[in-house]
């Protein structure tokens, strides 16, 4: 069947089976690898990204429930080349360390802010806790969010390679 | 990752076009609203439609009102949105308690209050709550509405009263002036299934307790709910004693399975524990003390 | 007095980032953060093929019948693969890192629930999902060995019989000590304490999967495995030795890792698989394990039944410690860890204390389950040997009444006995253990934290504080001890300067999210004062990296971080050779600073490091024996391990009405020696600390008894989220390695390894009232109930 959808901005067209789950769209399809997957039963939270501006698991999600809808994906949280200031605050804040539930988290934590601009730490925990992480124990990801909230104008320092990240400072 | 079977894809565009559409595609058809019973299920090939119905488009039945008396919900309002809705809040504080504890942040985005009813998992939590409130659900087909009282909707596990290309349309509580409500849960971890679950709501009159309704998941309460409980307390005052009785015949009516998330002792004493929590909070709400 | 523009070096490079050690923001964060990792999953080859394996849905059975025809029908697969293919190839059995064979495909019988019994090959992942379901397959059910403690019963079905002439389920017995010395101990001791304790099985469940893409190209005879691999070389050179393959043909590629945790150390089934895969199909193959696979076929971590007993002076003095361990090893024996120790480091099990006499004996058992047992940050078996003296301490600190930090800083090592050699053998570096236990009491306000608990009690509510004390031992190791399938486990790394001066360092290590990007790139920055961001950090395919044995055990700080600064080091001795030829001096005028050689009395008069580096590739000449460009090549063998501490102080508030244990702080002091990069280094302990709440209150792969796994999915393989978690409060001290280059000693593992005894100890504390000397982990609300009713449960087992 066809589907069209919007996705980061651009409207997008696929061919495709009606049991394509929307991440696998996501990934295969239009090649956004940034959406992961980690699970089989919806638990883990990498696949996390915005279907008509709220975060979902896109693994519980089929394509076609997406035809004619919004998708926002961790390759659309930068703008103009400029980092999000959740992507900065990752950054600042050693928020990741494989990267591997970094974009659902970021994508959580992007509308958490957008919706509550100055959460406190018991209200980022509870936004993330239905995704899982590893590595960072989520420490680190909830100073991460917090650094976003105290420097939500985007940094003036376009965002071309890591030298010049190093020098966006707090 | 696992991945669903074959499946065809129709999406409805209003109440009558799903019930036709499901009258179309026969039994072997199932609605899909939040997806996050169904699609698991697929994804795992447990279940296996020959076809999904997408309701996500009948924004008709996503509302919250206050109408005739009852608190009414539409079948398709998330469970992020009953969550955050201030007239709920306003009306019975069981709903905000149960919606913090079911699931987790992204999944209450899609999830809706029909599809937790319909999909009638022995650990809902809001089956108990949908028991406790002696609330009614509506549903529809082509053959016309009917109500059925919540307390009798579940049939057995994964088995509800709907008939054939019948489908959940709202959720009707009625309003009960100085009601006062509370729901908890026990589970091993955020997100998880209950391993007990218990809500209740109270209407004192006079000091004494004039209206109760009380409900458990996960515990194979009859129904849901605990009617042998409620009948001890009417007209008593809400004493410890009286509440930690009406605990125990709540305890004793429970048939609880033991699982990984705990053995059958242990799960009907957290009924117990948990039904007088949920009483011991609506009586403080009630009287203003919390 | 300066003339021509000489400036002091700066602590700071012109990016910003500090010239050496120092909290810098990683590099590798740059395509993580815009979603442009290159995780395995990622990745796509020209005509490349999807593979799913069909696995046994019973745990011990005999193979009647195996009919893949209508598989094969399927229009979109390409390839169905048996074991009775494997057999005519001899690939149906693979060796393991534990001297047994474990087999790719099941042919006589299958040993455990999951294990492979058949590939399918297709075109894409959809349909070779689909085709699983077209092959069908005949068990004869046969009784399964699901209780480790039932496994050497005389009347207990052999697993094993694959291996001729064997009887029975024992794998080997290994022990360590001086058993007559302690037996004498304990046959005159003034207290005598014995708890029986279980460290459940337990799974590393990174979030990434498992998984690999193999592509045999059959003109020139190569053949690429990308896969997410902790140890790329390991893997080549033992495809080279499995499969016949060349070994300078074989090309491994580790791309982006999402988590390791010791998952991704092994050879598995589907990696062989995917290779035999793209020789009969003649394309790229990938296979993508999904969470049920990884959780039910890859290496399990843990699975110790252990009988631990103390002994000690009426006042606390303890003089001995014995503990039989039965150690449940699955179907296979495919631990991996160092050959010439079976229970891997177990005997480290004395933990930080000062005894007069020790002895274990560990014995391995098959079991109808999936095999594994030295993963998930482990140490090998280090997590298991902390566990078991950390709670013995406190069993004792129970029957004597004395306070559990009160006993430990009574028999805590004492810094003046270091270097110090266990009676099991390690030579413990350096540390201070009594000043970290105080550090960490501090920051909790320990006695503060009792007067509450008093005061709690009193009012029937449940608190308790737990403390771990742990000794780790990492960086294997010496070569002539320490071997992985007679590879010697020594790492290499290469350094190299190009003629502008930026460097490229080559790792036989392999980060899976530890930050060695920008870690290793510091070591090079503090000891050759270039700056980090001038320094390429390359690792993860073994055509472009030296030889070695991979990340795991915490082993890339003190095996090749070492290397990394002794191959700085060479660079900045030929650094000074070149200057001095250069500037037509004695190499012995010449002063060091950092990213530079100079005249002793005349700073203007020097060359810096990259001024050399394009000297070193130009027209000087240069002394004889001294060869042109300027790099190193560095194989380290580690003299010894390392042997970072800590103490750690957690505190819970348990629910009497539930059960639900609440962890409300966690007070950790790590001691890995300097820091290369506080920042990462914290990391590294906040998500060890994670572990602990996980395993202590949650984790576990249980069974039931027809073998089915409990545990095969996220939803009842629970792990932490953020709101279990508390704010961990992080302390430290620093005890430098004397062995070690830089000092330092590693850390990835320490949290893991410290953190579940302190939440166990937390737990059993606050139950005190009721009486609990001990309940096993995981302590769910169920659990925590039932031990204060007097009956904790078996929590290796199914609830019946």
């Amino acid at each position: 069947m066809q589907i069209t959808m919007r996705v980061n901005g651009a409207e997008v067209h696929g061919d495709i089976e009606p049991r394509l789950l929307l991440v696998h769209f996501i990934r295969e399809h239009l090649r956004l690898t940034g959406t992961h997957w980690g699970c089989d039963t919806s638990q883990c939270g990498t696949c996390v990204l915005w279907l008509d501006g709220e975060p979902v698991k896109s693994c519980t999600v089929l394509a076609a429930m997406a035809d004619g809808h919004e998708v926002r994906t961790v390759e659309g949280l930068e703008v103009d080349g400029q980092l999000d200031p959740v992507q900065q605050g990752f950054m600042q804040e050693h928020g990741l360390q494989c990267g591997f539930c970094t974009p659902g988290m970021m994508m959580t934590s992007r509308w958490l802010l957008d919706h509550n601009p100055d959460p406190d730490e018991a209200t980022i925990r509870e936004a993330i806790s239905g995704q899982i992480c590893r590595c960072t124990g989520y420490e680190n990801i909830v100073r991460a969010v917090r650094w976003a909230a105290e420097h939500p104008a985007a940094s003036s320092q376009p965002a071309a390679s890591s030298q010049q990240e190093q020098e966006v400072q707090a | 990752m696992q991945t669903p079977a074959p499946v065809d894809y129709a999406r409805a565009t209003s109440v009558d076009h799903a019930l036709q559409l499901m009258e179309e595609r026969g039994p072997e058809a199932r609605l899909i609203a939040g997806g996050h019973s169904l699609l698991p299920m697929m994804r795992l090939r447990i279940a296996r439609p020959d076809c999904v119905i997408d309701i996500n488009d009948l924004t008709e039945l996503d509302y919250i009102r206050v109408e005739d008396g009852e608190l009414r919900i539409g079948a398709m309002t998330r469970h992020a949105t009953v969550l955050a809705s201030p007239v709920v809040g306003e009306h019975y504080a069981i709903f905000h308690d149960a919606e913090r504890r079911i699931a987790d942040p992204p999944v209450r985005n899609r999830g809706t209050v029909g599809g937790s009813f319909c999909q009638g998992d022995p650990a809902e939590d809001l089956a108990a709550v949908g028991s406790a409130l002696k609330a009614s659900l509506v549903l529809r087909s082509s053959r016309g509405t009917r109500t059925v009282a919540a307390r009798a909707f579940h049939t057995g596990p994964y088995e509800t009263a709907l008939g054939d290309a019948e489908m959940l349309t709202e959720v009707r509580v009625p309003i009960r002036p100085g009601a006062s409500s509370a729901y908890e849960k026990v589970k091993r971890r955020a997100g998880d299934w209950a391993i007990a679950g218990a809500g209740a709501y109270v209407v004192l009159q006079d000091g004494v307790v004039g209206d109760v309704g009380i409900g458990l998941t996960a515990v194979g309460a009859p129904h849901f709910c605990a009617e042998p409980a409620e009948a001890s307390l009417m007209g008593k005052t809400p004493t410890e004693e009286n509440l930690r009785q009406a605990a125990q015949l709540a305890a004793d009516a429970c048939s609880p399975h033991a699982d990984q998330r705990g053995p059958v002792e242990y799960k009907r004493h957290l009924a117990g524990e948990l039904v007088l929590r949920v009483l011991r909070r609506s009586i403080e709400r009630a009287e203003g003390r919390a | 007095m300066t003339t021509t523009g000489h400036r002091p070096p700066s602590a700071v490079s012109p990016a910003g980032n500090p010239m050496g050690f120092g909290r810098m923001l990683r590099k590798e964060d740059a395509r993580f953060l815009r979603g442009q990792g290159h995780f395995l999953d990622d990745l796509t080859m020209p005509g490349m093929l999807h593979a799913a394996i069909l696995r046994s849905p019973v745990a011990h059975a005999r193979i009647t019948s195996i009919d893949t025809s209508e598989a094969e029908a399927h229009p979109k697969v390409k390839a169905v693969i048996t074991g009775a293919l494997l057999e005519s190839l001899s690939l149906a059995w693979m060796p393991t890192l534990s001297a047994d064979v474990q087999a790719v495909l099941a042919t006589d019988k299958v040993r455990f629930q999951g294990q492979e019994v058949a590939m399918v090959i297709a075109e894409d992942r959809y349909a070779a999902r689909d085709a699983l379901e077209l092959i069908d397959v005949d068990y004869d059910v046969l009784p399964a060995v699901v209780d480790a403690r039932k496994a050497m019963d005389p009347d207990a079905p052999v697993i094993r019989d694959d291996v001729e002439g064997r009887t029975d389920n024992h794998i080997f017995d290994w022990e360590a000590g001086d058993k007559a010395k302690t037996d004498a101990v304990f046959a005159n001791a003034e207290v005598v304490v014995s708890q029986d304790m279980l460290y459940p099985r337990s799974h590393p469940a990174p979030m990434e999967t498992c998984g690999t893409i193999a592509s045999m190209d059959k003109v020139t005879g190569k053949l690429t495995v990308w896969s997410t691999n902790q140890a790329p070389h390991a893997h080549r050179t033992i495809y080279a030795l499995v499969a016949g393959i060349p070994e300078h043909n074989i090309q491994i590629i580790s791309p982006d890792i999402g988590g390791g945790f010791g998952n991704k150390v092994g050879i598995y089934p589907g990696y062989v698989l995917a290779v035999v895969g793209s020789i009969v199909t003649g394309r790229p193959v990938k296979w993508v394990e999904d969470r049920s696979e990884n959780l039910m076929s890859t290496s399990f971590a843990r699975d110790y039944h252990m009988k631990g007993e103390i002994a000690a002076t009426r006042d606390g003095k303890i003089t001995g410690l014995r503990v039989d361990v039965l150690a449940d090893h699955g179907a296979f024996n495919g631990t991996a860890q160092p050959t010439k120790f079976p229970a891997g480091f177990f005997h480290i099990f004395t933990g930080s204390y000062d005894l007069e006499a020790a002895y274990c004996k560990v014995s391995g058992v098959y079991t109808n389950k999936a095999p594994g047992g030295v993963a998930y940050a482990c140490s090998f078996r280090i997590t298991e040997a902390v566990y078991l003296v950390e709670r013995m301490v406190d069993v004792l600190a129970d029957e004597l009444g004395i306070d559990p930090a009160e006993l430990r800083l009574r028999n805590l090592l004492r810094p003046e006995q270091f270097p110090y050699t266990t009676m099991t053998g390690w030579e413990y570096d350096s540390g201070d253990y009594p000043r970290t236990l105080r550090k960490a009491m501090d920051m909790a306000g320990y006695d503060e934290l009792r007067r509450e608990q008093a005061q709690k009690r009193e009012r029937g509510e449940l608190m308790g504080i737990g403390i771990s004390f742990f000794t780790e031992g990492v960086g294997a190791g010496p070569r002539k001890h320490m071997d992985i399938l007679g590879l010697g486990m020594a790492d290499g790394c290469e350094l190299r300067l190009h003629p502008t001066g930026k460097a490229q360092l080559r790792l036989s290590v392999q980060t899976q999210g530890q930050g060695h990007e920008t870690t290793f790139a510091q070591i090079v920055a503090q000891e050759l004062g270039i700056p980090p961001e001038d320094v390429d950090v390359i690792h993860g395919d073994t055509s472009n990296t030296p030889f070695g044995l991979g990340t795991y055990g915490s082993r890339s700080t003190p095996v090749s971080g070492a290397a990394a600064a002794i191959a700085s080091q060479h660079i900045r001795d030929k650094a000074r050779v070149i200057t001095a030829a250069a500037i037509e001096c004695d190499p012995a005028d010449l002063e060091w600073e950092p990213g530079r050689w100079y005249v002793k009395g005349d700073p203007s008069q020097g060359k810096t490091v990259q001024e050399v580096a394009m000297l070193s590739h130009g027209t000087l000449e240069l002394p004889p024996g001294v060869e042109g460009h300027l790099d190193a090549s560095v194989v380290y063998d580690p003299p010894n391990l390392t042997y970072p501490f800590g103490a750690y102080i957690c505190v819970v508030d348990v629910d009497p009405g539930t059960g639900e244990v609440k962890v409300r702080r966690f007070v950790a002091v790590d001691d890995c020696g300097p820091r290369i990069n506080p920042m990462i280094v914290e990391g590294q302990v906040h998500g060890g600390l994670a572990d602990g709440v996980g395993m202590a209150l949650m984790q576990v792969i249980a069974f039931d008894e027809d073998g089915n796994c409990m545990g095969g999915s996220f939803m009842d393989y629970l792990l932490p989220t953020a709101l279990e978690c508390p704010s961990w409060e992080l302390g430290e001290t620093v005890t430098p390695s004397p062995h070690h280059p830089l000092g330092c000693k590693g850390v990835g593992e320490s949290a893991t390894v410290g953190s579940p005894p302190a939440v166990v100890n937390a737990v059993i504390d606050a139950l005190e009232p009721f009486g609990v000397r001990h309940a096993d982990m995981p302590l769910t609300p169920a659990n925590v109930w039932m031990a204060m009713q007097g009956r904790p449960m078996r929590t290796d087992l199914a609830v019946q």
